[in-house]
């Protein structure tokens, strides 16, 4: 997947690539290319992800509005001035259904933008009901207007966050959505050689040090390993994976083999920081969790961001390279909230 | 054993807990025989700090005896006498080795969640809520502390446990509040709050040569402290109607060249802002209360600098920055870099430069946090400071 990704970034305009910068600034003091271009790449990278608040507000706004529509169809039906029927209320809680399961595909950030345009389409149908709901007498005519009115103001910011969305260019954040794939990176600086990171990173062995989701990595031949990860409710996942790119100090990519219940891939960069600051590590991963674009959903929507793990096995990657070893509080030692207090329960990794 | 719990809002419990265990390999455990209550212990007794569970123990300023010592930690022993600095430091990341141990990057388990709130996350801190880490604390009978090779300094034989206590907080937080001060000769120095920190920032000034240090406070008592302990000129501000007109006076019109905010997120007046920013706190509308700080800007000179050591938990209302950038004022602040300031300040104690144990205006036992903690909070019977024996 490494190959993938840079070639994706590289097709963007600006990427720096061989055009000179900082033609202002005198010779001896203008940055090099060679430093400055592969930092544009990661800033292009990372376009994409900025237009999504208006959206993610509109998709709370549904999963609201939906499930207020669902559970009291009554009161939502007088709201816009329709007259209390049985048949009405059915309508109304299809409609409730449809404006929820928007909200969720919107907050997955996966295609927002088709989400969005769904959402604008669902307002057309609404703005149509709406106009039979005034041709009807027995109707309250000036809450129907009304309710159209705010729905027109809606349509307004729908059609304008579905068209930021959909102007984005594709980027390692969105790109593979449509096939159910999360993709995420994370950095984090430490302050070790990247001879060490890597020599480090490159025993795969040692990676349950530092990815407490994994149980065990065993070498099982020159590019092939034996991965074991912890599942919920004391069940493991096992997969065998192959060394797609080795380049020592530098880069080592892996991915799932073809047999493996669980597609997974990721590269680890590491690169001098500047300023003997240590290293600077990059991990860029993707996965495709169990049950498809379901799954996938669900995962996205329960957890605020799919980095976050990965998150956290850098920040753990980070102690172990610098103090030798993870730390824990008395509050941290196990998952989920307990007091800042002693217990007698072991650490939970 | 016996450990001081949050329970809500204003309510602790000495409870029994089970005896800390060594969790990392750098860790030591520690039976302590003093602790104290804190400033920013009150914080979190009035519930503005974010991130507390029932059950939380308390406390960042303690000392006493090692009585066992992790695997990793080659420079303590059983039976070694010790004080804990309060931020927790691992002495290998970068902040550590550019002495910036309150931003130890390695400290804090819960760093995902300071970072959601602060931007970054700054060091694990003893008994100081989750968003640092969720570390038992201090005010017990026995503490766990982690990167204890890093995280202590010993105390030399003959030394009382009062003179020693404060070098794990408020006597480095005074004295970094004055040090990032820079303070020249023939300079004048305000400094807004005569709490503990408030105390040893003013006597600091003077050990870093400043001509004048002026102290601000509501409380009796704390003023004549600060005048007759710390040699401060005092300003009582409920008996002044604008303490900036008479720090004007005092300077001859060019305000303080450096101001200290040793107040915090707590701050009182008793203008009509005063309301404004209690009644914004109440609405949940902001959740600090910036008094001293409005203050401490705008009395500055141009081009001064003011240093805020007062804790600061959220989000402030109508901060002067018209008066920071025009008038080039330079802010600083941090929480203490504690095991920066140990070792002088010890040296400091032991040549007599200072005598720390001035604020000390209660001694009492564990058992008796709880009433501790309403004491120092209500200023009941002069409280300035509360030392627990354990």
């Amino acid at each position: 997947m490494g190959a993938s990704i840079e070639t994706s970034t590289n097709t963007m305009n600006g990427d720096g690539g061989s055009a000179a910068i900082g033609t202002a600034i005198g010779e001896q003091a203008r940055p090099r290319v060679s430093t400055t271009a592969r930092y544009q790449r990661i800033a292009n990278a990372d376009r994409g992800t900025g237009g999504e608040s208006l959206a993610n507000f509109l998709g709370v706004f549904s999963l609201g509005l939906g499930l207020a529509q669902m559970i009291a169809p009554e009161g939502m039906s007088k709201l816009v001035g329709i007259k209390d029927a049985e048949g009405n209320r059915g309508l109304m809680r299809a409609l409730g259904a449809r404006e929820f399961s928007n909200g969720i595909a919107i907050l997955s950030r996966q295609q927002p933008e088709k989400a969005m345009w769904s959402r604008v389409a669902g307002d057309a149908i609404d703005l149509a009901l709406l106009g039979k709901v005034m041709a009807n007498p027995e109707n309250s005519r000036s809450r129907a207007l009304f309710a159209t009115a705010n729905v027109l103001a809606v349509t307004a910011l729908d059609v304008m966050a579905a068209r930021t969305l959909s102007m984005q260019p594709r980027t390692v954040a969105n790109e593979g959505a449509d096939k159910g794939i999360i993709r995420t990176k994370r950095s984090i600086t430490v302050g070790k050689s990247p001879e060490e990171c890597y020599a480090f990173w490159r025993n795969f062995e040692n990676l349950p040090q530092f990815m407490r989701h994994l149980e065990s990595v065993t070498v099982t031949g020159e590019r092939r390993s034996h991965w074991k990860a912890k599942a919920p409710a004391g069940q493991t996942v096992e997969w065998d994976a192959e060394t797609l790119e080795d380049r020592p100090n530098e880069l080592i990519s892996w991915r799932s083999t073809e047999d493996a219940d669980v597609y997974n891939a990721g590269t680890v960069r590491f690169q001098k920081a500047p300023g003997d600051r240590g290293t600077e590590v990059r991990v860029e991963l993707e996965y495709k969790p169990p049950l498809g674009k379901l799954g996938s959903k669900v995962a996205m929507l329960w957890r605020e961001e799919p980095g976050q793990q990965v998150m956290d096995d850098l920040r753990h990657f980070k102690q172990v390279m610098e103090t030798g070893e993870i730390l824990f509080s008395d509050a941290t030692k196990q998952r989920g909230m307990h007091p800042a207090q002693p217990d007698d329960k072991p650490v939970e990794l | 054993m016996k450990a001081t719990c949050w329970v809500a809002p204003k309510k602790m419990e000495v409870r029994e807990v089970p005896d800390p265990k060594i969790l990392n390999k750098r860790d030591a455990i520690v039976k302590i025989s003093s602790t104290a209550i804190c400033g920013s212990d009150l914080h979190l007794y009035n519930g503005f700090l974010p991130m507390m569970e029932p059950g939380d123990i308390m406390g960042h300023e303690f000392m006493g005896e090692v009585v066992e010592v992790g695997s990793g930690v080659d420079n303590l022993k059983v039976g070694d006498r010790i004080v804990v600095p309060f931020p927790i430091a691992c002495g290998d990341c970068g902040a550590c080795k550019a002495g910036a141990f309150s931003l130890c990057e390695n400290s804090n388990p819960n760093a995902y969640i300071a970072e959601k709130l602060l931007g970054h996350s700054p060091s694990g801190i003893f008994g100081y809520s989750h968003l640092t880490g969720g570390f038992a604390g201090g005010q017990a009978e026995y503490a766990r502390v982690p990167y204890a090779d890093i995280g202590h300094i010993k105390v030399p034989e003959g030394m009382t446990d009062e003179q020693v206590l404060f070098l794990s907080d408020i006597l480095p937080t005074g004295y970094m509040g004055a040090e990032m001060c820079g303070i020249k000769p023939g300079d004048t120095v305000a400094v807004w709050g005569c709490g503990p920190v408030g105390q040893f920032a003013i006597a600091s000034a003077y050990l870093l040569g400043a001509e004048r240090v002026i102290a601000i406070d509501r409380f009796k008592y704390r003023l004549d402290m600060a005048r007759e302990k710390a040699g401060a000129i005092t300003i009582n501000y409920e008996e002044v109607d604008s303490v900036q007109d008479v720090l004007m006076d005092l300077t001859a019109g060019r305000g303080p060249d450096h101001c200290i905010d040793a107040v915090g997120a707590e701050g009182h007046s008793h203008g009509v802002l005063y309301m404004h920013d209690r009644m914004k706190q109440a609405l949940r509308m902001q959740t600090d209360r910036p008094i001293a700080l409005r203050e401490a800007i705008l009395s500055c000179r141009n081009g001064g600098t003011v240093s805020v050591v007062g804790v600061y938990a959220g989000l402030i209302d109508k901060f002067p920055m018209n008066a920071v950038m025009n008038r080039s004022l330079t802010i600083k602040t941090g929480q203490c870099h504690v095991h920066r300031y140990m070792k002088p300040l010890l040296e400091r104690i032991q040549r007599g430069d200072i005598d720390p144990t001035f604020i000390i205006t209660h001694t009492m036992p564990l058992d008796q946090a709880p009433e501790g903690y309403r004491m120092f909070n209500n200023k009941e019977d002069h409280c300035e400071k509360v030392v627990l024996k354990a």
